[in-house]
């Protein structure tokens, strides 16, 4: 009994120690951004400051790479959901051989390296006399953020009951009513759901857009040049910010999720 | 093929039929075909190409082979890739058991959410923390010489360093398999085998991890495969002495101007990750469909 009161004690530490080691970054980096000091760092502080907000805010570069982003993100779902909905229900429509064949291939993408990604698709695209840019960044983020569209779909459509197609097809509906009328409609929770995903895949990547991204410079690029080119906690005032929104999103997006069931 | 006729219609079923062509040919096979033709041609300037020397052959790949200190980086990149997800296995472990099979509702309801929290944060801004953490002057560096655990300050760029950050970038892909597999043991057995005698130690390793098993094989493959194929943290992190085989194939292409030879480091990375899934698997026995999830 003793013993096991020891190991307790000894788990609850380590849970404190992990639960510290996977936010103690996050809070210094964030503190970092209210320290006067020109570096980025909390130890010394050297007086609160707003400061670097401002600097922030004023970065015209900042703003460009964030609307770059932004582009991005909203040409990668326009291609993605559709994309990843009908492979969904191509694939539930295949018989089992050619279904686990297919599932391998469709898959494949998230099994591959996000560099390699990168790297196949701007050289294909350069044989055709297209070189890096935004519409080389949409087309290889999609190349794997579909398979999640795909998987979130895949995982909806399993809970559908073909009953009610039948029963609109019975009473006289095209199949692309019943498609519009019925299915849409059930899909529609998964849809916004890996659209939101689809957003914060294609705006937090770097491996793969790294590679194909030409001149452009998206916000993920944007910070890690920071880090190399002359870091200030002005950039940790993004990143404060940054990480802010994706909470406050990550929080809406799980109630939103919760409330479709 | 015919069952989606009959559901959708024709119009329908040829549009979902050509989206899913133009992804699965346009955007998965053929650029990785264009990149095994890459790789397996020489460099040669526009003017020789389709000329007499532009033929087959394994020469970029074999340039690897013999290259040392690319070899090097090639093999550091292998095994410390396997460390950094056998170091994600032991750090996820304890904490995968108890959301899986000690903590209350309440309790695996908050803990799941603030382990969760920071995986929303993109993988650029979570290594920028590390390079703050871990800066000469830094934070960790004055916790350490201040408490006197140590005597001067530590370069922890390198090695080191990228080992930490690339840890925490990837335990929920780590920690979400290992809990939901252990989660469907059932607590009978744990409890079974520790009326029969059985030690803690032994609880793990003959009831609790044979039962987890393709849930560590998922969470051992996507750390191996993301770690190997990773950029920023070795290049933000790392030091001239730890490179990252992700960083040779950027210079090929960005520096050194070789997109061949760039292609065939591409491939060579590729197989290797999917060697590396595909052997797992076949040995955990576990099926391409559960690990996708």
């Amino acid at each position: 009994m003793r013993a096991d009161r020891i190991f307790n004690a000894m788990f609850w530490l380590y849970l404190f120690v992990f639960m510290t080691y996977l936010f103690a970054p996050l809070i210094i980096m964030g503190a970092a951004a209210f320290n006067e000091s020109r570096f980025p760092t909390v130890i010394p502080w050297q007086g609160m400051t707003t400061d670097w907000f401002r600097a922030m805010w004023a970065d015209a570069a900042m703003w460009r790479s964030l609307g770059t982003s932004i582009l991005v993100a909203v040409c990668v779902v326009v291609i993605v959901v559709p994309v990843g909905t009908a492979a969904a229900l191509v694939l539930t429509s295949l018989h089992a051989r050619a279904r686990s064949f297919a599932y391998a291939l469709m898959v494949s993408p998230l099994l591959t390296p996000g560099v390699v990604i990168g790297i196949s698709t701007l050289i294909l695209w350069r044989q055709l006399g297209v070189g890096g840019g935004i519409f080389l960044i949409v087309l290889a983020q999609s190349t794997f953020i579909i398979c999640y569209v795909m998987l979130m779909v895949m995982a909806r459509l399993q809970r559908f009951d073909r009953t009610q197609e039948e029963a609109a097809l019975g009473l006289g509906a095209s199949p692309v009513m019943v498609f519009r009328r019925v299915l849409l409609p059930f899909l529609r929770p998964a849809l916004l759901a890996s659209s939101g995903l689809a957003v914060l895949q294609s705006v937090e990547n770097y491996n793969t857009t790294l590679f194909v991204r030409g001149f452009e410079t998206p916000l993920t690029v944007f910070i890690a040049t920071k880090v190399r080119t002359g870091l200030t906690p002005a950039v940790n005032a993004l990143a404060l910010v940054i990480i802010v929104a994706t909470v406050i999103g990550a929080i809406a997006y799980e109630v939103a999720r919760r409330r479709a069931g | 093929m015919g069952d989606l006729k009959n559901r959708f219609g024709t119009g329908l079923s040829t549009i979902f039929l050509a989206l899913v062509f133009f992804w699965l040919a346009g955007m998965v096979l053929a650029p990785n075909l264009m990149m095994i033709d890459y790789a397996l041609r020489p460099n040669l300037p526009p003017a020789a190409l389709g000329g007499p020397d532009d033929t087959y052959s394994l020469a970029n790949i074999l340039y690897l082979a013999n290259e040392p200190t690319h070899r090097a980086i090639f093999f550091k990149t292998i095994w410390a890739s396997g460390l950094v997800a056998l170091v994600t296995f032991l750090v996820c472990y304890p904490i995968a058991f108890w959301l899986a099979q000690r903590a209350t509702t309440g309790q695996l309801a908050i803990a799941m959410m603030l382990i969760i929290i920071p995986f929303f944060i993109n993988e650029v801004l979570r290594t920028l923390a590390w390079f703050i953490i871990l800066a000469y002057r830094g934070p960790l560096n004055a916790v350490l010489t201040n408490t006197g655990l140590i005597d001067a300050p530590i370069r922890w760029q390198g090695d080191g360093g990228v080992l930490a950050a690339m840890v925490y970038a990837y335990i929920l892909f780590m920690l979400l398999p290992i809990y939901n597999a252990i989660e469907s043991l059932e607590k009978a057995q744990i409890e079974a085998a520790r009326d029969l005698g059985a030690s803690r130690w032994r609880i793990h390793t003959r009831v609790v991890i044979p039962h987890a098993k393709a849930g560590i094989a998922t969470g051992f493959v996507f750390t191996f495969m993301l770690a190997a194929g990773s950029y920023i943290a070795p290049a933000l992190l790392g030091s001239p002495g730890s490179r990252w085989f992700t960083e040779i194939i950027y210079n090929w292409f960005f520096e050194g101007g070789d997109w061949n030879r760039g292609a065939a480091y591409a491939l060579v990375l590729l197989v290797l990750c999917l060697a590396v899934v595909l052997i797992t698997l076949r040995l955990f026995r576990v099926n391409l469909t559960d690990v996708a999830k």
